[in-house]
């Protein structure tokens, strides 16, 4: 059965200084295993928040609408419970966990995801594989979780994460800010390695074309001011790339 | 109209001179082998103001018991070990009590415990699990030869209410790691001053480990008197309902290019935890070049704990490479659980994670496999322990 991934007229707000401020203002998007849908925009129209709020950050408050992950109701779901079913966050900015080793980390992920653990010859080599193809020094494993890594670094390692853990949907928050060229390409890689391992869906959010010459998208959806403005095939990308976000933001 | 100071409710406390130098400078702080010279304590000393002192007045003020405790020895061979008559052993090598508790320990000690190391890579374990709940007193001094080098393990389980002095001497060149392990009973009682002299060039790394205990006090003094010294001060410790941990570190630079490195981590969790930690770093006149950093920091788990934590930095010298101090004290970073529980792990697992990884920051700067791996067991259980009486 392919899976698919239902977001219904979400309405998302957060709690600001300022007070309550709504962001998301009912976006709907339907992805399928196996296809690849890119969310575009400016800054501040929600990419993110939609990121977050799919894996369940509890600074994201769903005032209406729903999401359904093979008709499950995700939002009833906790954080950790959301990856259990199949669902993954590459963050934009991977925070780092003093004293606890990647190769830990990614262990006990891999149990918690799995409900078992993963046996340990295959896993060591399946992790030292993962880490070669992404150009991760084998050092990487024994070092803390994103301690000290430079940003490319730190998105490497989502890209590991992703690889290893196997989901049925991945998310990903601006994977491609902040890499030059040779890092996009390996991290492009990774991503297109995992679909082609697994038939994953993604949903690539970014605010720059540039990683959609690496990782092609089935479905180009751009969002403007907390909803779905305009959406197309990858077509639309380039009229994206050569126009930019301004024909949106007149009148808005 | 007149009013006195008093009136305001202004007036000295017990240490005196209040009026005429309130800031009194680490150095120029009274030290005395006599308990006769320390007033009793009430608790208002800076350097008792945080601790239950009512608790430990015995420790304070009764005769210790202070026969050869019974303490087991694990030496490699280039480690003598001995008894020694306090009259003809060499004590006072490498300081003097600071406050009464330490101070009666001094007066009562009947025998000193002398660990001497010659040689590289020895190592000594001194085990007390046996001791009773009768108030005792203990001195062990530990001196390593010029370029001698090893590993020094204090373990403390059991009962106990004891208060100790422990001296450290590092001949020139010399390098040595000291750990003392706290894995008390619930209601023992421990104070312990430990004074350590580091030699020229020599280097000592000296880890607190405390998990164990109603009040345990564990305060190294830092003397980097010559040339080179240097010192790196660790320490890990997890505090519950009703523990009170505390330590106060004393790093004393004296001579020039002298390097000292303090970092202290707890974790607290339940109803009246306490931790106190204090850091004194002296930078004499003398310190030229000295190149300094201390932190803290603490890990508050539950509500109803409290953390006290106090750097303090005096600079004597305009010349020095680099000083700087730093403390936190704040709850789980809800980041860190996020991205945890966002790769499946369960709350209870990240928090666990989390605090393991934070106690363990500390433990793996020992730089020994087999002992890191003991007490990063020691720190598991813990935590384990902690989580299944909560």
């Amino acid at each position: 059965m392919t899976s698919v991934l239902e977001i219904k007229d979400l309405h998302v707000s957060v709690e600001t200084e300022q007070g309550t401020k709504q962001i998301l203002r009912g976006v709907d998007l339907v992805i399928r295993q196996g296809e690849i849908h890119a969310v575009m925009g400016p800054n501040g129209s929600g990419k993110s928040t939609l990121a977050h709020t799919i894996a369940g950050h509890p600074r994201y408050t769903v005032d209406s609408g729903e999401i359904l992950l093979d008709g499950e109701d995700v939002l009833e779901m906790s954080v950790d419970e959301r990856a259990r079913a199949g669902l993954f966050l590459a963050m934009q900015y991977p925070v780092e966990i003093p004293g606890v080793t990647n190769s830990n980390f990614l262990r006990t992920a891999k149990t918690a995801i799995d409900g078992e653990a993963p046996s340990i010859r295959t896993w060591v080599k399946d992790v030292k594989q993962a880490m070669e193809n992404l150009r991760m020094d084998s050092s990487f494993a024994e070092r803390n979780v994103n301690e000290g890594f430079s940003g490319g670094e730190k998105k490497r390692n989502e890209i590991l994460q992703l690889e290893l853990l196997k989901p049925k949907f991945a998310v990903l928050d601006e994977t491609d800010s902040g890499l030059d060229v040779d890092a996009l390409k390996i991290v492009s890689e990774g991503v297109n390695r995992a679909k082609e391992n697994t038939g994953l869906g993604l949903l690539l959010i970014t605010h720059y074309t540039r990683i959609l010459r690496y990782i092609k998208p089935d479905f180009v959806h751009v969002f403007v001011n907390g909803k779905v403005a305009e959406q197309g095939g990858p077509e639309l990308a380039d009229r994206l790339e050569e126009e930019g976000y301004d024909r949106y933001l007149v009148g808005a | 109209m007149a009013q006195t100071a008093a009136q305001h409710g202004i007036t000295a406390h017990t240490e005196g001179a209040w009026d005429a130098t309130p800031i009194q400078t680490r150095s120029e702080r009274f030290t005395s082998a006599e308990v006769a010279d320390f007033a009793e304590v009430s608790g208002l000393e800076s350097v008792w103001k945080f601790t239950p002192v009512k608790e430990l007045q015995d420790l304070f003020n009764s005769e210790l018991d202070g026969s050869r405790d019974n303490i087991s020895v694990d030496a490699s061979a280039g480690v003598k070990v001995a008894w020694v008559p306090v009259a003809t052993s060499n004590r006072g090598v490498a300081g003097l009590p600071e406050e009464r508790g330490a101070a009666n320990a001094w007066s009562r000690a009947e025998e000193v415990l002398e660990a001497h190391i010659t040689g590289e890579n020895q190592t000594l374990t001194l085990s007390r699990s046996a001791l009773d709940k009768l108030p005792r007193a203990a001195h062990t001094v530990i001196t390593a030869a010029p370029h001698a080098s090893g590993i020094i393990v204090l373990r403390n389980t059991g009962d106990a209410q004891l208060s100790e002095n422990v001296e450290i001497v590092l001949g020139d060149g010399a390098d040595l790691t000291v750990v003392s392990v706290q894995q008390w009973s619930n209601d023992a009682k421990h104070l312990s001053s430990h004074y350590a002299s580091v030699g020229r060039d020599a280097s000592l790394k000296h880890i607190v480990v405390s998990l164990g205990g109603a009040i345990v006090r564990v305060n190294p003094s830092i003397h980097l008197n010559a040339e080179g010294g240097s010192i790196d001060a660790l320490g890990a410790y997890f505090s519950t309902s009703g523990q009170h941990i505390e330590q106060q570190v004393y790093i004393d630079h004296d001579a020039p290019h002298t390097r000292s490195r303090v970092t202290y981590k707890g974790a607290l969790r339940g109803e009246g935890a306490r931790s106190v930690w204090i850091g004194d770093v002296l930078i004499r006149q003398s310190a030229t070049g000295t190149d300094s950093y201390e932190q803290n920091r603490n890990l508050v788990l539950s509500d109803g704990t409290r953390a006290d934590s106090i750097p303090n930095l005096e600079i004597e010298t305009g010349d020095i490479a680099g000083a700087g101090h730093a403390s936190a004290t704040g709850r789980f970073d809800d980041e860190q659980l996020f991205y945890l529980m966002a790769r499946g792990i369960t709350e209870e697992e990240a928090r666990r994670l989390v605090v393991r990884g934070f106690l363990l920051e500390v433990i793996n700067q020992i730089g020994d496999d087999s002992l890191e791996d003991e007490l990063r067991v020691a720190i598991e259980e813990a935590i384990e322990s902690d989580l299944s009486n909560s």
